[in-house]
């Protein structure tokens, strides 16, 4: 733990503070996972965990490498546009999938395709 | 020049991301980032991506500006709804809305920009109709919603992208 | 005091999300269908890459942060395929 005391105390309060702040927040995200009765509502969860405790947690890894070496560390930024870009894209296509399969199983809980029956894969692909 | 530099955007952001990947900007990086931009672009190309010009330049910046808030505020909500999970139970439910953007850039940004938010999550788009299906996990009033995207995303992206 | 401190709020914020892969961990396991498990290995794989950050920190090794994009990478795509074959019952057509 010898480079961690080089820190100085106005910068270790901040990475505290964003350490403690992002694992809870997924912290919550997660138990989102457990705690939600439906599906489509577990689907939300993983949003926080993904945007708020990402960007928390680089920001303060940046913050420590930043102050330890003395020089600008910004490669956490390629995590943070990386996971905020790609989160989406993955709860999109498990919704449509879920969706879809929830349909195809003819369950009530979900709404109907409002033109025809068959459930059409051609605007599946965004 | 439109031949050579298909996709003049993308190329930059490849090569912010190679400096960034890298760690420095010494010249030789930044001329075989530059070059991997470039050949990027010409394999874009052949993915036939629908083009579209940015028309309002001005809007981007309030939109995002809206886009922060709004994920900032809903991150407080679903925080709040998933804690008193046990007492509340959440009422949520789907909302279908009617929106009359075509543009596939715009819509995927849409798309993007409401599964971002952790309270609405989006499901399912019929091009046909028009007709957006998202999830809303706090439901109180569905209009509300409607009326919500309508204004704040679905008029500021048909400015920008139409 | 200073760096007392902070190795407790890193040890905390690793205990955090230690328990946040066990939460995504039981919706993986018992997850009463196939959405459910990849929604809990999703979760878990951003958890996963958040506590590989919190150990870079703690170490100073600029590895950790490495690992942390090839999983945050790998697990993207690992995601898409699998949602991509409930959808379709195929992963490349």
């Amino acid at each position: 733990m010898s480079h961690l005391t080089d820190l100085p105390a106005w910068a270790a309060i901040p990475v505290c503070i964003l350490l403690l702040l992002g694992s809870a927040v997924t912290l919550v995200g997660s138990m989102g996972l457990i705690r939600l009765k439906t599906f489509y509502g577990r689907l939300h969860a993983p949003t926080l965990g993904a945007s708020a405790g990402t960007i928390l947690i680089c920001l303060a890894s940046m913050l420590t490498f930043a102050v330890l070496q003395n020089r600008w560390i910004v490669h956490e930024v390629l995590i943070i546009v990386f996971v905020i870009l790609t989160t989406p894209v993955t709860l999109m296509l498990l919704g449509q999938s879920a969706l879809y399969r929830d349909r195809i199983e003819g369950s009530d809980d979900v709404p109907r395709k409002s033109t025809g029956e068959q459930p059409d894969t051609s605007g599946m692909d965004i | 020049m439109r031949y050579w530099f298909p996709f003049p955007l993308l190329s930059l952001s490849l090569l912010g991301l190679w400096l960034l990947i890298n760690q420095s900007l010494s010249p030789g990086h930044i001329v075989l980032g530059t070059m991997l931009g470039i050949a990027f672009a010409w394999v874009m190309v052949n993915l036939q991506p629908d083009k579209t010009r940015l028309k309002n330049i001005g809007r981007i910046a309030l939109l995002a500006g809206h886009v922060a808030h709004d994920v900032l505020r809903s991150n407080i909500a679903v925080m709040n709804v998933i804690l008193r999970a046990r007492t509340r139970p959440v009422n949520s439910g789907f909302v279908a809305i009617d929106i009359s953007l075509r543009d596939e850039n715009a819509l995927a940004l849409l798309a993007c920009i409401l599964t971002a938010t952790p309270g609405t999550a989006w499901l399912e788009f019929d091009r046909q109709t028009g007709v957006l299906l998202i999830h809303v996990l706090d439901l109180e009033n569905g209009q509300l919603w409607v009326n919500l995207i309508k204004s704040r995303y679905e008029a500021p992206l048909k400015e920008i992208f139409e | 005091m200073n760096e007392l401190f902070i190795i407790w709020s890193l040890l905390a914020s690793q205990v955090l999300l230690g328990l946040a892969m066990g939460c995504a961990l039981f919706r993986m396991v018992r997850g009463p269908r196939a959405q459910d498990r990849i929604l809990g290995l999703d979760a878990l794989y951003i958890n996963a890459m958040l506590l590989l950050l919190t150990f870079g920190i703690r170490t100073a090794n600029s590895i950790y942060f490495e690992a942390a994009l090839i999983i945050a990478l790998l697990g993207f795509v690992s995601s898409i395929a699998f949602a991509k074959f409930l959808m379709r019952g195929e992963v490349i057509e």
